[in-house]
């Protein structure tokens, strides 16, 4: 077997039971959070809101709510495990190691993607006590579910390079991603909005992502599928690139 | 071939400070090396480089022929680092800290379990297989990256003062570890405070102060410059040539002042009574210190 492989797979096996032994705080929260979603948006208020793109508001919300916490898990897991890495200065073991750069970032990023898809796992399973889901396409449920997890595994990783401080590694879920989660079509239809803010959400990536996964499951969204995987694919490329060069120039981890 | 091999080694770290200036270093393959040096002077810093933990300003690093530059991956299979500073993950378990090692250097999961195995009983560290690393104590910390370092077997294991904080017992039996690992073929540098140290492990020594390799030596060689005293004295008749006496080094630094240097088991009557003999009459005398024997009282300073 190769080596570059079994490092790999060294690091997928070492980040999937760092959050697997911590469950309760990697997985636990999404589910919790979750469910009082669906009971207070979805049950309590959805019935008062009424149908959003002619579907029950339940039903519009809960693949946003899935991906939502798909981003922030993936994000986080990768963001903590490397910035705990940096900071325990056990990153060094690899550093040391016959372990190419790529074979870092794929590591570290793969543990972010098992941990988005154990979480929207267990969060969709929540939902599916409230919604009825019958997949109109589980395959591109599936590869948005990775491409999605891809990108922020990897925007997590880049904020642990940089990251000097644990304060440093919850600005940007705090000041970035959240923001962009709520306006990025979770909780409503971007037809709602007025002209000029459905021009300015459509910079917001998490928004392709939202309506490609809600195409998945319905087959409905707001915006064309093929440009929406386009998108993703383009910040998984730049956002790579840009983490394998931080890596190169050993900014933030080598001095 | 050469096990290490530095050249116009430098490191300017970011603020400026410029931690190494121009190493030049040839560690020959089989050797146990010591690099003794006060704090400071620039150690960890060299070997940062050499591990690829720290970038290099200039210069050139070969690890049995691997250009650090051109190969980096064929420097870092053929070296085990045991660095100053604990850097394993303080909540892993002290078996996967080593299976893991070895599986970053490509070692497949059974074989790397094997090996961990044997390397942690070697180390006595098998009962402790189970336990989370922040749970040992400071010399069984110790002796775990040791035990990690070597999981793969490299031809050159570097360790940064490895003994520090550990005490007499497990210092003994981990010289006696080394030198066994030394006898079987592995090449050994290690960093020291301690002159004892150096002397009870090393063959060879560099010291190295302020960023430069000060001296470089076989160890017997350096210990007999050490053990020996340079006298300065002022004479009240000019000399022409200075008288042989058995033993000892005599030469003329000018007409009216004589160096001798004086190996420590010989006594200064002895020369007085040969410089009596030859007529030479001493108004003054100074004990020359070396900046090597400076460097070592600094160094003993620090053991004592
Ligand atoms: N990351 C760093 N950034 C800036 N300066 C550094 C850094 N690491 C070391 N230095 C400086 O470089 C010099 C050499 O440090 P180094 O750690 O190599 O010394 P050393 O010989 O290993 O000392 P010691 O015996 O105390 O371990 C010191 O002046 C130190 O302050
Ligand atoms: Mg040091």
């Amino acid at each position: 077997m190769n080596a570059y492989w079994i490092a790999f797979q060294t690091i997928v096996v070492k980040e999937t039971m760092r959050f697997v032994r911590i469950w309760p705080q990697t997985v636990l929260p999404a589910v919790v959070t979750t469910t009082l979603y669906f009971i207070i948006f979805g049950r309590l208020m959805g019935e008062r809101i009424g149908p959003m793109d002619q579907m029950a508001y339940i039903d519009f919300i809960a693949p946003g709510m899935i991906l939502m916490t798909v981003i922030t898990n993936s994000y986080a897991n990768v963001v903590s495990s490397f910035y705990s890495g940096k900071f325990q200065r056990h990153v060094e073991e690899l550093l040391v190691a016959p372990v190419p750069n790529g074979v870092i970032l794929a590591g570290y990023v793969c543990g972010g993607i098992l941990r988005g898809l154990a979480v929207g796992l267990a969060v969709g399973g929540v939902a599916a006590w409230f919604v009825d889901f019958h997949p109109h396409s589980p395959l591109l449920v599936l590869l948005v579910f990775v491409l999605t997890s891809a990108v922020f595994a990897t925007g997590g990783f880049i904020n642990a390079v940089f990251a000097n401080s644990f304060d440093d590694i919850s600005i940007v879920p705090t000041f970035v991603l959240t923001p962009l989660t709520y306006l990025g079509g979770v909780f409503y239809s971007i037809d709602l909005l007025p002209a000029v803010w459905q021009k300015v959400s459509l910079f917001n990536p998490i928004l392709y992502m939202v309506n490609a996964f809600r195409y998945g499951i319905y087959g409905v969204s707001d915006i064309a599928i093929g440009w929406a995987l386009a998108i993703m694919l383009g910040f998984l490329a730049s956002l790579s690139a840009v983490a394998l060069y931080l890596l190169h120039k050993g900014i933030g981890i080598k001095s | 071939m050469d096990a290490l091999e530095l050249q116009d080694l430098r490191k300017t770290y970011r603020g400026g400070h410029e931690a190494l200036k121009g190493i030049e270093l040839c560690v020959p393959e089989g050797e146990f090396f010591a690099l003794l040096g006060p704090n400071g002077a620039g150690k960890s810093t060299a070997i940062g480089i050499i591990a690829s933990l720290v970038t290099k300003t200039s210069g050139r690093v070969r690890v049995f022929g691997h250009d650090l530059d051109r190969d980096p991956m064929g420097v870092r299979r053929a070296i085990g680092l045991v660095p100053q500073e604990f850097n394993f993950n303080q909540f892993e378990p002290v078996e996967e800290i080593v299976i893991n090692q070895a599986g970053f250097q490509g070692i497949p999961r059974r074989e790397a379990r094997a090996r961990a195995e044997s390397e942690l009983r070697q180390l006595d560290l098998w009962d402790k297989r189970r336990v989370s690393a922040r749970e040992l104590s400071g010399g069984m910390k110790r002796r775990l990256m040791i035990a990690r370092a070597l999981v793969h077997r490299p031809p050159l294991l570097i360790l940064d003062e490895p003994t520090a904080g550990v005490d007499v017992e497990i210092r003994n039996s981990m010289w006696e570890f080394l030198q066994d690992l030394n006898r079987q073929g592995t090449t050994i540098i290690l960093t020291t405070h301690y002159l004892e140290e150096a002397e009870a492990l090393c063959r060879h020594i560099a010291i190295i102060d302020h960023g430069r390799i000060v001296e470089n030596a076989n160890m017997l060689e350096l210990l007999t410059r050490l053990h020996q005293e340079i006298l300065v004295l002022n004479l009240r008749q000019p000399l022409r040539e200075p008288p042989a006496i058995e033993g000892m080094t005599l030469r003329c630094l000018d007409p009216l002042t004589l160096e001798v240097v004086v190996r420590r088991d010989q006594s200064f009557n002895r020369l007085f009574c040969e410089l009596e003999r030859h007529g030479i009459e001493v108004l003054s005398l100074r004990n020359k210190k070396s900046r090597l024997e400076q460097l070592f009282m600094n160094l003993l300073g620090n053991a004592a």
